[in-house]
């Protein structure tokens, strides 16, 4: 998007600017709020949230809260704080990342370049498999898993994942190839270059924007998925379920700044992402899934 | 693309690779797709219960399902949830984007602070906004503390007004991500276009409402397809916002049919919401595919 210019030939009077900063800074505001919310209330002893004011400053600053959130919250029985789910969730998201985008890869090369009668329909139906509510599956998810013995494991959710992640890493390597010329993979196989060579040495070097595309969309996902994790974690929950757990718990004290260190500590992964690769991934979303 | 004539070129291990490769993928699909999808619209037509069971019962459960009151509320509650969050998200993405496009000084920090709340999970958004809009320690009491001693916001805690907290915090959500659609669709928009029609002495407002907004019909169906989407299967955000409550009153399909499948052992009735809540994707999702992949070939 950053590529495009900035230029319009729509000219606006000096109150009209006016008017249009102040109406853009509120809103900076209002997408914001819940996060200084968040941040200071999560630097605060329990007793300024309760007794205090939630949009004032620490008066006495404290980093207890985050240290209760990570190792000794107490997540449904356990007082475990998030570690271990963060660490749940970390394993479940690498692999399934990684096998969802290779895939989608290979798919989206072969649906572009290795073109077959049908493909079409093989291609639809992959991009339907995006957008079915995900209520749909959830039984059938549940017997298959258990069958499989493999309900309540990572490898489990890891499966889960790369199996409703393929539709979206299709879509975005079958878009991004199809604007390949494919006069260069017809001459690759008239010298001879074979089926994965041509992938490896012509597609894969220039394949690096819808990569990132792929691996941030599916990383935001899977990492702030919470039906499947709430379903199918078991003993392996992933952190928005461990996050859900501690904030919802009826028992004791209501810890707000426990609660908010915990969201901050459930989001940063994705937002840390986000700030990091965040422009190639709008980027890359408005040219895959927009203009299609 | 082969050609018989390139076909000699190679083996027919070569052939048969790229659909050998591809086979897993759509196998995976096949199955756990649109498999699944059958086994819960015949599991819809059974009398299972805290198991799935074979015992057909024809339409039984979407006779019950439709006779249940809780179901009446999750369809009341879809219906004023999706058509605010979409209404709401698309006017103020579109207002957004619009008000950016300006030439506007720091454009490069505004966009990533209205954009930031799409890489959070429903979760964390319904977590800060919780307790946010808690009357105890949110909003009305930093009110009160600050003066505004009549000042009173307990919609989290009202049975009509709970649905509203929870469009404020999807539209909170998602909005950013709408504008970033429009904007990259007004950025598209050819300048010349717009310098005629300023010649021909268009007015602003005449420009946006006559030329600008109806070359932006791509964007709008995108954002359209994408909220609708959304907001039915929006489960999480109502779970860690209210629960579903206080009572039942923010219960949505997607938390009747979880609650009623794995909790209260109704399997039949939880398998036949779902059965609903695809057929009202679908509705809106295949013309849509249908289009963009006719359109392509």
């Amino acid at each position: 998007m950053s590529a495009v210019t900035q230029d319009t030939a729509v000219s606006t009077g000096r109150v009209a600017r006016a008017f249009i900063y102040l109406l853009l800074i509120l809103f900076a505001l209002f997408y914001l709020l819940p996060l200084y919310v968040m941040g200071v209330n999560s630097l605060k002893p329990l007793q300024e949230i309760t007794g205090g004011n939630m949009m004032a400053l620490p008066a006495t600053w404290t980093l207890e809260p985050w240290r209760a959130a990570w190792s000794s919250a107490q997540i449904g029985v356990q007082p475990t704080g998030l570690k271990p789910y963060f660490i749940n969730s970390i394993l479940m998201v690498v692999p399934a990342v990684a096998i969802s985008t290779v895939l989608g890869a290979l798919n989206g090369y072969i649906l572009t370049k290795w073109r077959f009668r049908g493909d079409t329909i093989v291609y639809g139906l992959m991009l339907f498999s995006c957008f079915i509510p995900f209520q749909i599956v959830l039984i059938p998810m549940a017997v298959v898993l258990g069958k499989l013995g493999l309900a309540g494991t990572v490898p489990g959710l890891i499966l889960v994942h790369v199996v409703y992640g393929l539709g979206f890493t299709t879509l975005y390597f079958r878009n991004y190839y199809a604007a390949f010329p494919t006069e260069l993979v017809r001459a690759a196989m008239m010298d001879g270059a074979g089926f994965f060579r041509i992938f490896w040495r012509i597609l894969l070097p220039v394949s690096g924007p819808i990569a990132v595309v792929s691996i941030i969309w599916q990383f935001t996902n899977i990492w702030n998925d919470f039906l499947f994790g709430v379903s199918f974690g078991g003993t392996s929950q992933p952190m928005t379920a461990a996050l859900n757990n501690l904030v919802q718990s009826s028992t004791g004290v209501k810890e707000y700044n426990v609660h908010f260190a915990a969201a901050i500590l459930a989001a940063l992964p994705t937002l840390v992402v986000y700030v990091v690769a965040g422009r190639y991934f709008v980027r890359g979303l408005m040219a895959g899934s927009v203009k299609g | 693309m082969p050609t018989p004539v390139q076909a000699d070129l190679r083996t027919r291990l070569q052939d048969w690779l790229p659909r050998l490769v591809l086979a897993p993928s759509f196998a995976t699909t096949l199955l756990f797709v649109y498999g699944f999808i059958l086994f819960t619209l015949l599991l819809s037509f059974t009398g299972s219960r805290m198991l799935p069971n074979w015992t057909f019962v024809g339409f039984d459960n979407y006779q019950r399902l439709f006779g249940l009151q809780h179901w009446q509320i999750a369809l009341k509650n879809i219906a004023i949830f999706a058509s605010l969050y979409i209404a709401i998200c698309t006017a103020l993405g579109l207002l957004l984007a619009i008000f950016l496009d300006q030439k506007i000084r720091g454009e490069g920090v505004l966009r990533p602070i209205y954009l930031y709340p799409m890489a959070l999970s429903f979760i964390v958004t319904g977590t800060a906004w919780k307790w946010f809009l808690d009357p105890g320690i949110g909003l009305e009491r930093v009110m009160h503390l600050w003066g505004w001693e009549s000042f009173t916001f307990t919609w989290i805690k009202s049975n009509t007004m709970a649905i509203y907290c929870i469009v404020i915090a999807a539209v909170w959500q998602s909005s950013g991500f709408v504008m970033a659609m429009f904007l990259a669709g007004l950025r598209g928009i050819d300048n010349e276009v717009l310098k005629a029609a300023q010649i021909d002495g268009a007015s602003n407002w005449q420009l946006y409402r006559r030329i600008v907004i109806p070359l932006l019909r791509p964007a709008f169906l995108s954002a359209f397809v994408i909220l609708a989407h959304l907001a039915i299967k929006s489960y999480d955000l109502v779970i860690a916002l209210t629960g579903g409550g206080p009572g039942r009153s923010t219960e949505m399909p997607a938390t009747f049919m979880y609650s009623y499948t794995f909790t209260r052992n109704q399997m039949g009735v939880g398998a036949a919401s779902a059965v609903i809540m695809l057929m009202t994707i679908a509705a809106i999702m295949v013309p849509y595919l249908y289009a963009e992949l006719k359109e392509k070939k």
